[in-house]
């Protein structure tokens, strides 16, 4: 097996080389990412936080979501949104590609941060909820500065994984049209037969993209750590 | 024994090697010869060039072709038996398994350009593929200078990716590219109106239309973007076992076979669902079997 890495300063016949190709679908995945995991953590929080609340409609709603997109493989909520809900609601058809799959990737992982949203609420002493109650505070007040402040360093860790993950899940994208990362492999493997230079410069793209996002949360993890409480190291 | 030249004990040695050689194989021969089995490289949705019936199933004009080639070689290296299996392939991993010994002879939708030349050698060419564009019947789109502004929808992973961006850039016109994950999801970016055209191989078109709900609703356009010569795929460097493929493709030609053998694929009904592709042999077809060769694509120019 011989080598050839010149591959990547071939013309695309488009007037780009490949490399600054791979470059554009970089951008795509990193874009397709943090836009879902705006929409993930988002929707995920506050599903999460619903499942905690003493209302039981609001619990209901909460795990109703949860096991809805947890339950569904990711490719088939991908297909869901691009191909049948459109044509259920015509007006829909307009909306483009990347908007449908950072709502499918958005939702799907938000039920997973909506499970350890809540499981950081639960983990906290049940105390901590009716003191905050019993000094006055309303329930959103109790949740805004006692409990929330305590749970989300705690799920720190469950949630970087997360963020990691929504990068390599991104990779769906491509069966719906995103130039993405997957798809330029998929694409230009085929056009310049030199597969294994282009799957490892993507492979190596992906590393590099989700060992970014872990250091970043331990950076982060370090800055918001309070001594002597659950998830601190001292 | 000082009578005798050095000459002579050169010439004694090279009558061994001779013999030697007559009677040893080498290469994919040897191997087949040895091992008893051949392993063909089969496609599981290559149109009528080569597909999949499910449970184990490859059957398509290549695939067919590629079982007769390897009677042949039964015959030629004069075996009692011959296990014959098959491997599927994609186009991600069909050049490394070749070369890697895993399949010994692929015949499916490979498309011998310069570039594969480098890593893999192929037979003559049995089918030469054009590019076509595939609309709704009603469409006003008649060819590929009314594609401006228009959506067009093509497969993932396929050369026609290429050919479309190199006409769009020749042609200075702009319109829209999406992308299918398989031929049967480009389709339905066609049938469902988020694209206005599919451009694809012209019998992977001609196929998918005559198995969609309503065949009539299509229509396939005229113009040719591209010529692809499609050939079976090997291992370099291994004359003796190219020569017996071409042999054996050559005598299909001859015996007329292979014709009725595109008949076959292409112009009657075909499983599972009884379908007509109705794919006439093209004189580019033709042209290719009366004068074998393994010219790569970019020796065909599009008229």
């Amino acid at each position: 097996m011989s080598w050839d890495w010149q591959v990547f300063f071939q013309d695309t016949g488009g007037g780009q080389t490949y490399f600054r190709w791979m470059m554009s679908a970089w951008g795509w995945t990193l874009l397709v990412s943090a836009c879902s995991l705006v929409v993930a953590l988002t929707v995920g929080s506050l599903m999460g936080i619903l499942r905690t609340t003493p209302v039981k409609a609001f619990v209901w709603i909460g795990n109703a979501w949860t096991e809805l997109f947890r339950n569904v493989p990711l490719l088939v909520q991908i297909f869901l949104w691009y191909h049948v809900i459109p044509s259920i609601w015509k007006t829909l058809q307009g909306v483009p590609d990347f908007v449908a799959v950072v709502i499918a990737l958005g939702f799907f992982t938000s039920a997973r941060i909506a499970e350890q949203v809540k499981a950081g609420i639960q983990a906290l002493p049940k105390g901590q909820r009716y003191a905050g109650l019993a000094m006055g505070l309303t329930l959103p007040q109790t949740y805004r500065y006692v409990i929330l402040p305590m749970a989300f360093r705690i799920v720190i860790p469950p949630l970087t994984s997360e963020s990691m993950n929504i990068i390599k899940n991104s990779s769906v994208a491509f069966a719906v049209s995103i130039s993405e990362l997957t798809f330029f492999a998929m694409q230009a493997q085929e056009e310049t037969s030199r597969g294994v230079e282009i799957y490892l410069a993507v492979t190596g793209l992906y590393f590099v993209s989700a060992f970014a996002v872990n250091r970043v949360a331990a950076f982060i993890e370090k800055r918001v750590q309070v001594p002597g409480i659950l998830g601190s190291k001292r | 024994m000082k009578s005798l030249p050095k000459s002579t004990f050169v010439l004694i040695a090279a009558l061994f090697a001779l013999g030697a050689n007559a009677q040893d194989l080498t290469g994919t021969l040897k191997k087949i010869k040895d091992t008893g089995t051949i392993t063909l490289g089969a496609r599981e949705s290559s149109g009528a060039l080569a597909y999949t019936l499910g449970d184990g199933k490859y059957v398509g004009f290549h695939t067919e072709m590629s079982e007769k080639i390897a009677a042949d070689l039964q015959k030629q290296l004069k075996m009692p038996k011959l296990d014959v299996k098959f491997q599927p392939v994609t186009s991600q991993n069909r050049i490394p398994l070749v070369q890697n010994g895993t399949v010994d002879l692929e015949c499916g939708s490979t498309t011998n350009n310069a570039a594969r030349q480098k890593d893999v050698a192929f037979a003559m060419t049995t089918y030469v593929e054009e590019g076509r564009i595939v609309v709704k019947a009603n469409s006003p789109i008649k060819g590929i200078a009314d594609l401006n502004g228009k959506t067009v929808a093509t497969t993932t992973g396929t050369t026609s990716v290429q050919t479309l961006r190199k006409n769009k850039k020749a042609a200075n016109m702009d319109f829209k590219e999406v992308f299918g994950k398989d031929h049967a999801d480009s389709f339905l970016l066609l049938e469902s109106g988020r694209a206005d055209a599919f451009v694809m191989d012209g019998q992977i078109l001609a196929g998918l239309v005559s198995k969609s709900k309503a065949p009539a609703d299509y229509k396939i356009l005229g113009e040719v973007l591209s010529v692809e010569p499609i050939a079976c795929m090997m291992r370099k460097d291994d004359p003796a076992f190219q020569k017996a493929v071409d042999t054996s493709i050559q005598a299909m030609v001859k015996s007329g076979d292979l014709a009725k053998m595109y008949d076959k694929w292409f112009v009657q009904p075909i499983p599972p669902s009884n379908t007509k592709v109705g794919l006439p042999l093209s004189d580019a077809t033709k042209q290719a079997w009366m004068s074998p060769n393994t010219k790569p694509m970019e020796e065909y120019a599009v008229q």
